[in-house]
């Protein structure tokens, strides 16, 4: 038996429209699926106390959220009927506006899409080792919070 | 023993560092998490959980590990 170690879910910097688009296109030749279902998070600029967010900076323990991201994976394919999923997050600086996660699960079905993608992104905001600095336009800052 | 603690996010902030490495003779995770309170006077203020061999475990597991990590509040997504 081979132990498979978990894949990088990890992008530098923000996600691009390009990187989306293009993870779509590759899907074109898997003809079984009948339903993709996409999440993508945006760096939202929020306002504190009257001072607004211009970038959320992230970090991870990295070998201990993969092992989390295959964990979800593992247990996603166990409950759902899907074809493929991918899950990519940011590490780095990202500006209000970009993207930071970009989940994207595949079924012949789309019920099985719909409930996937629920699962999956709220176990990532629950489960994985990520941390985000939300960055104010003064350069100060403060750790944001999952709820 | 020989162990390596990792810090991140607002702990890091605290600790002045990402990682470090101990000789300790603690037995528990509460023991070591005692000394690193004494090293670190604004640790006990903060939220975090620690890992040990990256699994999440209590603060009376037996300390076998050789990688701690303490971690703040997740925040990803």
């Amino acid at each position: 038996m081979t132990i498979k170690k978990p894949k990088n879910v990890f992008i530098e910097g923000p996600i691009s429209s390009d990187f989306i688009g293009n993870s779509i296109y590759k899907h074109q030749t898997k003809t079984s699926i009948g339903a993709h279902n996409i999440f993508l998070g945006q760096v939202r600029s929020d306002d504190i106390d009257g001072k607004k967010v211009a970038a959320i900076e992230y970090t991870a323990y990295e070998d201990m959220a993969n092992q989390t991201f295959h964990n979800i994976r593992e247990a996603a394919f166990e409950k759902f009927d899907l074809t493929c999923m991918h899950i990519y997050h940011s590490l780095g600086v990202v500006k209000a506006g970009e993207i930071c996660l970009f989940v994207f699960v595949s079924s012949p079905r789309r019920k099985a899409v719909f409930e996937a993608l629920e699962f999956i992104v709220e176990a990532i905001k629950a489960d994985a080792p990520v941390f985000g600095k939300e960055i104010f336009e003064d350069a100060s800052h403060q750790w944001k919070v999952n709820n | 023993m020989l162990i390596t603690i990792k810090y991140f996010g607002q702990i890091a902030e605290v600790t002045q560092k990402n990682e470090e490495q101990i000789e300790t003779s603690a037995s528990h995770i509460s023991e070591l998490l005692d000394a690193l309170n004494q090293k670190y006077k604004e640790l006990k203020n903060k939220d975090f959980q620690i890992a040990q061999n990256q699994e999440l475990v209590a603060t009376e597991t037996k300390l076998s590990g050789a990688e701690i990590a303490l971690l703040p509040p997740f925040s990803g997504g």
